[in-house]
């Protein structure tokens, strides 16, 4: 029976990334979570162009050859995205769909200019992991200012809502998974 | 207007562009579709509902300027947004011009992209509440005020409905308290001008100095006291109606101005330079004899022919008498509704009392007299006490040889002795300040 939701690095992401993703997905939807050993290679989704590299392409890789145990497989990269309509995405999820990704690329403070700030980034990811994986269970951008599904074009946006769902979107998400 | 209600359509002719914006929107919550080319794009046009359209300028067979065009054509409503590489901004440019809401260069910017619709569904949110407005603006002025089941009467709705879809200059004749500012109301909110405004002056109100300044307005300094610019009433009239009322009250000069304003519809600001152009209706009302005054010379002929192009003359109540019931009803009802009170009509001897009477001021005076029954009445229906005029002969009598004060005397007595001397009330009926009234009362002597 699908019940896992998987954890998959794409490229070099440090493996203490991975265990907060897995502690992130066990807090917010009470589920139980593997890391996936699967080796990803990422090169040829990448843009010489543009420096970059195609989200969709990567997500494709993300779901390819699911564990049958999977529920979900959510990919973390730390490579900057994009898609050829948009300039960057901190992710790409799949509505009601079985994949997720997410770019902690743009999260950290050094992209900016700025000193790192472990616990803020942290905190990002979170907030952007949980978004994410909302997405695939059903969640659609919802306005409430605090709320974790408010759409986020830029850090600043993420820095400003919580790491929660709004009392509708908790519903929502928590009747989803028990449909999954 | 909920994202769901929201319908957006992609065409591109690049699988990926449609795909990725599919999936943003959808993530939004948008009802979303997608089509790869101008054919697809209007069959699906044809069948479903969509408020927002965005498509890109180049693709195969038929350009996104073209589509632009064919889906205006469609439905002028559809909100139309370019998507456009860098090399082709001249033609977004033009697509602007054709009608887009707003373009957005590829690749495109996630925040713009989200602006941009945030943007767009703000305009849908507002033309709906707008249509929604002018629908409510309709529904209250399709009740007319203006009351009668007589044949003058259905005669004169008659006129007002087609003299209210052309832009023909009207005139009202009427005696006094006929309602004919009412029917200029109506002329003008059954006409194409009724979301601008009317604006009335009575023009018998001004002295002529005064008139001019209302009428075209004035500069900074045009006059002692004019201490700011001021617009006129004819700008304020813009693209709605002017009425002028009283116009048989006019001076010769004003007549002259007037004269060229109507037919130049161009005018200066007192003390100003520049000259104003204003498009209005104009509709003008007097219950003088204009015939008469132009054999006079005292109205000029000219401008009683350029205001005297539709004419609509407006029955006494004496002339409609079958109406009363009908009118009083009406009044009854808006007044107990405005003052809490029930009422539930009028016995049958204050309707006798009602239907014997002259009415000299016409439906004015049967309104005043409604409004003060509803005040003073104290069972359900109105009786004939309540009802306070002086019958025809009565008044015939007592107007003869009375003098003004006389009557002024008598009339204040009248109002004090039906409303228990209730000061603030009696003013409010007689249209004067408290202080008036109580300096009135000394100078007649009237006692409680």
């Amino acid at each position: 029976m699908a019940s896992y939701i998987y954890l998959l690095a794409l490229g070099k992401v440090d493996s203490h990334l991975l265990t907060f993703g897995e502690q992130c997905i066990r807090e917010a939807f009470h589920l139980e979570t593997k890391i996936s050993s699967r080796k990803i290679k990422i090169k040829d989704a990448y843009d010489s162009v543009r420096n970059q590299y195609h989200s969709a392409k990567m997500l494709k890789k993300v779901i390819e050859d699911p564990p049958p145990d999977a529920l979900r497989i959510f990919g973390l990269t730390d490579v900057d995205l994009f898609l050829p309509i948009f300039t960057f995405l901190f992710g790409e999820a799949q509505l009601h769909g079985p994949g997720a990704l997410l770019s902690t690329f743009r999260l950290r403070n050094s992209f900016y200019g700025l000193p790192e700030n472990p616990t803020l980034f942290e905190s990002r990811v979170k907030k952007e992991i949980v978004h994410e994986l909302g997405h695939t269970f059903g969640l659609v951008h919802c306005f409430d200012p605090v709320c974790v599904m408010r759409p986020s074009t830029y850090v600043e946006d993420v820095d400003q809502k919580s790491h929660e769902f709004c009392d509708l979107c908790r519903h929502q998400v928590m009747e989803n998974i028990a449909g999954a | 207007m909920q994202p769901q209600d929201i319908g957006i359509l992609i065409v591109d002719d690049e699988f990926s562009v449609r795909d990725s914006l599919c999936s943003w929107f959808q993530a939004d919550g948008y009802r979303v579709d997608t089509a790869a080319d101008a054919t697809e794009a209007l069959q699906k046009l044809q069948k479903g509902s969509w408020n927002i359209v965005l498509l890109d300028i180049k693709m195969p067979g038929m350009d996104g300027i073209e589509l632009q065009r064919h889906i205006k054509k469609i439905d002028q409503k559809i909100i139309t947004i370019i998507i456009t590489a860098f090399a082709s901004v001249d033609t977004a440019i033009q697509a602007l011009k054709d009608g887009a809401f707003d373009y957005i260069c590829k690749p495109i910017d996630p925040d713009e992209l989200s602006h941009l619709v945030r943007n767009a569904i703000d305009r849908l949110r507002l033309v709906a509440e707008n249509v929604s407005l002018k629908e409510r603006v309709d529904e209250m002025y399709a009740v007319d005020e203006i009351i009668g089941e007589t044949p003058p009467m259905k005669n004169v709705l008659k006129m007002i409905h087609e003299v209210a879809k052309t832009d023909a200059t009207v005139m009202i004749r009427g005696e006094s308290g006929t309602g004919k500012e009412l029917v200029a109301r109506a002329i003008h909110m059954n006409s194409n001008r009724r979301y601008f405004p009317m604006v009335s002056i009575n023009c018998g109100a001004y002295p002529e100095g005064l008139l001019e300044s209302e009428l075209f307005g004035h500069e900074k300094g045009a006059f002692t006291g004019a201490q700011y610019p001021r617009k006129g009433k004819l700008e304020m009239a813009n693209k709605g109606t002017i009425f002028f009322d009283e116009i048989g009250d006019i001076t010769p000069k004003m007549q002259m101005d007037l004269l060229r304003v109507i037919e130049t519809k161009r005018f200066y600001r007192l003390g100003g330079n520049k000259e104003i152009g204003a498009d209005f209706r104009v509709i003008s009302a007097t219950n003088k004899n204009l015939e008469d005054m132009t054999k006079e010379e005292t109205f000029r002929e000219d401008l009683y022919y350029r205001l005297n192009v539709f004419s609509i003359t407006l029955p006494a109540l004496r002339e409609r008498a079958a109406d009363i019931p009908l009118i009083a009803d009406y009044l009854l009802k808006k007044y107990s509704e405005s003052m809490s009170k029930h009422f539930t009509g009028f016995s049958d001897a204050a309707t006798n009392k009602m239907m014997k009477y002259t009415w000299p001021g016409n439906v004015r005076e049967l309104r005043n007299v409604i409004e003060r029954a509803t005040v003073v009445a104290k069972s359900e229906k109105i009786d004939e006490g309540d009802l306070s005029f002086a019958m025809a002969g009565e008044e015939e009598t007592s107007s003869q040889m009375a003098s003004l004060q006389e009557l002024e005397k008598k009339h204040i007595e009248q109002v004090l002795k039906q409303l228990n001397w209730n000061i603030s009330r009696a003013a409010e009926i007689l249209e004067i300040d408290r202080a008036t009234l109580y300096n009135k009362i000394k100078k007649y002597g009237l006692r409680d």
